[in-house]
C-alpha cells in the first residue's frame, strides 16, 4: 500500500521524465509566452507615465494566458493511454494523482513566468518602488490560485466538447478574487503606493479554501469520467 | 442631467426587463413544442 | 396541481401590474434623483430573486453531491442547524450587532437565516434524487435570467445619476457580475458536458462558485476602500413608502419567479422523460441500437439512480 506521498512524487517525476524527453510542447509553450509579452508590449505604450500603475495588470494577463495554455495539456497523457481506471481504486490514490499533476502545472507555469517576468522588465523598464522581496509570496500565492483550480476544471473538462475552451470558461470567472488580488498586490508593490498586505492575505485564504475544495472534490470528478 | 432626458432612462430600464423575461419565455414555449413533437414521434 | 397554474398565472399578472402602478405612480419622487431612481422597484427585487435562485441552486447541488453517502448527509444536517443557530444569535450580539451595515435590523438578519435553513430542508424533504438536480438547473438558469436583468438595469440607472456606465469598485454590481459568470459557465458545462455525470460535475461547480462569493466580496470591498468611487443604487436608509413599493414589487417579481421556475421545472422533467423513452425505443428495435433512428440516443447525461 503505497503512501500518499510516494504516488505523488512517483507521478511528478514520471511526468516531467516525459516532458523533458520531448521538449516540443515546452518550447511551444515558451515561445507563446514571449509572444503574448511582446504584443502587449505593442498594445500597451510602455513609454506613458502610468505605465508602472498597469504592468501588474499586464502581467498577470500574461501570465494568465500562459497558463491555460499549460494547463489544457495536464491530462492529455493520460486520456491517450487511458490510465485514469488505475487511480479510481482509493480516494489516497486520486488525491495523490492530483498533487502530482497540480504541482507539475506549478512547476511548468513557474517556469513560463520566469521566462515572461524578465522580459516584462525589460520592456517596461520597470524598477520596483516598494519592497520587492514581496512580489515572491504574490507569485507563489497567485501561481498556486491560478493552477489548482486550472488542474482541478481541466479535469472536470475532460469529457466535454470544446475540451480546450471550456477549461478558461470555468476557470476565469471562479479566479476572479485571486486576480483582483495579484494584480493589487503587484501594482502596491511596483508603485510602492499602498501595502500589499491585505491582499497576501487575500491569496493565502483563497489558496486555502480551494486547495482544501479541491482536495475534497477531486474523487467526484474522478469517478465521474 | 436633467429630469425629462433622464426620464427615457427609466422607460429603457423596464422595456429592458420585459424584453429580457419575454425572451426567456419564448425559449421556455418553443422547448415545449419541440419536445411536444418528440414525444409524437416516439410514440408512433 | 396543473390547473391552478393558469390562475395563478392571471394572479400573478395583476400583482405585477399592481406593483408597476405604485412603482411609477404611487411611490413619491426622489429629491435627488427626480423619477429615475423608480428603476429600483425592479432592479432591486430581481437582485433578491436572482440571489435567491442562486441559493437555492447551491442547497440543491449541495444535497444532490451529499445524498451519494448518508454519513455526509447527515453531518451536512447537523452544519446547517449549527449555521442556523449561529445565525439567529449572532446579530444580537452586541459585538455582531455593530458591523451590521446601516439599516439592517439583527431581528431581520435573524429571520433570514431562518428562512434558509427552512429551506434546506424543505428542498432535502419535497426533491427527491433526481429531482434535486431539476431544481438546481431550474434555479440555475431562471437566476441566470433575472441576473442578466440586474447586471442590464444597473447600467441604465448609473448614467443618468452617476454620468458612469460602470464603476470597478461598486461591490455589489460587479460581485453580481462574477456570480452571473459563475452561474453562465455552470450552464454551459451543463450544456457541453457528455460525462454520464454531468450532474454531478454541475454541483460540484457550485459549491465552487459558493466558496468563491464571500471572497469576492471581500477583494472588491477593499479595493473600494483604497479607490472610493459611487455606489450605485445608493446606500442608507430608505424612505418607508418606498421601501413599501419595493416590497410590493419584490412579492409580485418572486410570484412570477415561482411560475417561470415551475413551467422549466416540469419542461425539465418531460424533457428526462422522453429521453428515457426515445432510449428504451432504440434499445427495443428488432435491429438493436445499430439500426436507431438519428433522433433516438442513448442520454448519457444521466448516471444510474
Amino acid at each position: 500500500m503505497r503512501s500518499f506521498w510516494s504516488i505523488t512524487l512517483a507521478t511528478l517525476t514520471k511526468d516531467i521524465r516525459l516532458e523533458w524527453r520531448s521538449k516540443d510542447a515546452l518550447n511551444a509553450m515558451l515561445f507563446f509566452s514571449l509572444l503574448v509579452v511582446v504584443i502587449f508590449m505593442f498594445s500597451f505604450d510602455p513609454l506613458a507615465e502610468e505605465s508602472r500603475h498597469i504592468v501588474g495588470g499586464l502581467v498577470w494577463v500574461a501570465f494568465l494566458f500562459a497558463a491555460v495554455v499549460a494547463l489544457n495539456q495536464t491530462w492529455a497523457r493520460e486520456l491517450r493511454n487511458q490510465v485514469l481506471d488505475a487511480y479510481r481504486v482509493s480516494p489516497a490514490a486520486a488525491n495523490a494523482l492530483f498533487v502530482a499533476k497540480a504541482l507539475g502545472n506549478f512547476i511548468l507555469v513557474s517556469l513560463l513566468e520566469a521566462l515572461m517576468a524578465p522580459l516584462f522588465v525589460v520592456f517596461y523598464n520597470l524598477r520596483v518602488l516598494g519592497p520587492a522581496w514581496q512580489l515572491i509570496p504574490v507569485a507563489l500565492l497567485g501561481t498556486w490560485a491560478l493552477v489548482v483550480n486550472g488542474t482541478f476544471f481541466a479535469a472536470m473538462s475532460i469529457r466535454t466538447r470544446s475540451r480546450e475552451l471550456m477549461l478558461p470558461l470555468l476557470l476565469f470567472p471562479v479566479s476572479i478574487p485571486a486576480v483582483i488580488g495579484m494584480v493589487a498586490a503587484t501594482t502596491s508593490i511596483l508603485t510602492g503606493e499602498d501595502s500589499a498586505h491585505f491582499y497576501i492575505v487575500l491569496l493565502l485564504t483563497y489558496d486555502v479554501v480551494f486547495t482544501t475544495a479541491c482536495l475534497a472534490l477531486f474523487e467526484t470528478v474522478l469517478q465521474a469520467e | 442631467m436633467n429630469s425629462a432626458s433622464s426620464i427615457k432612462f427609466l422607460y429603457a430600464a423596464y422595456i429592458a426587463t420585459w424584453l429580457i423575461h419575454a425572451l426567456y419565455l419564448g425559449s421556455l414555449l418553443r422547448r415545449y413544442s419541440r419536445l411536444r413533437q418528440q414525444m409524437k414521434d416516439v410514440g408512433k | 396541481m396543473k390547473r391552478a397554474f393558469p390562475i395563478l398565472a392571471v394572479l400573478t399578472a395583476f400583482l405585477l401590474a399592481y406593483a408597476l402602478y405604485q412603482a411609477l405612480v404611487v411611490a413619491p419622487t426622489d429629491a435627488l434623483q427626480g423619477d429615475v431612481y423608480r428603476i429600483i422597484y425592479y432592479h432591486v427585487p430581481s437582485a433578491w430573486t436572482a440571489f435567491l435562485l442562486f441559493f437555492i441552486n447551491f442547497i440543491a447541488s449541495v444535497q444532490y453531491l451529499a445524498s451519494a453517502r448518508p454519513s455526509t448527509q447527515r453531518a451536512l444536517k447537523w452544519i446547517v442547524v449549527a449555521l442556523g443557530i449561529i445565525g439567529l444569535i449572532a446579530p444580537f450580539v452586541p459585538q455582531v450587532r455593530q458591523q451590521l451595515p446601516v439599516g439592517m435590523y439583527p431581528s431581520s438578519v435573524a429571520t433570514t437565516a431562518l428562512i434558509l435553513v427552512g429551506l434546506y430542508f424543505l428542498i432535502g424533504r419535497y426533491f427527491p434524487g433526481q429531482d434535486l438536480d431539476v431544481l438546481a438547473v431550474t434555479a440555475a438558469e431562471v437566476g441566470v435570467v433575472f441576473c442578466s436583468i440586474v447586471l442590464v438595469t444597473g447600467p441604465i440607472w448609473a448614467r443618468p445619476v452617476w454620468g458612469i456606465w460602470w464603476a470597478p469598485g461598486d461591490i455589489r454590481l460587479t460581485a453580481t457580475l462574477v456570480l452571473w459568470l459563475i452561474y453562465v459557465s455552470y450552464l454551459v458545462l451543463r450544456r457541453f458536458s457528455d460525462s454520464a455525470q454531468t450532474q454531478k460535475l454541475a454541483a460540484v461547480l457550485a459549491v465552487f462558485g459558493a466558496l468563491d462569493v464571500p471572497l469576492v466580496y471581500f477583494s472588491i470591498w477593499y479595493f473600494r476602500t483604497q479607490h472610493p468611487q459611487p455606489v450605485i443604487g445608493g446606500g442608507g436608509s430608505m424612505d418607508p413608502r418606498m421601501l413599501h413599493v419595493l416590497l410590493i414589487s419584490w412579492m409580485a417579481f418572486l410570484c412570477f419567479a415561482f411560475l417561470v421556475c415551475w413551467s422549466r421545472f416540469r419542461l425539465e422533467k418531460l424533457r428526462r422523460e422522453v429521453e428515457e423513452a426515445e432510449a428504451l425505443e432504440s434499445l427495443l428495435e428488432p435491429g438493436g441500437p445499430t439500426t436507431q433512428t438519428s433522433k433516438a440516443r442513448v442520454p448519457l447525461s444521466r448516471g444510474p439512480q
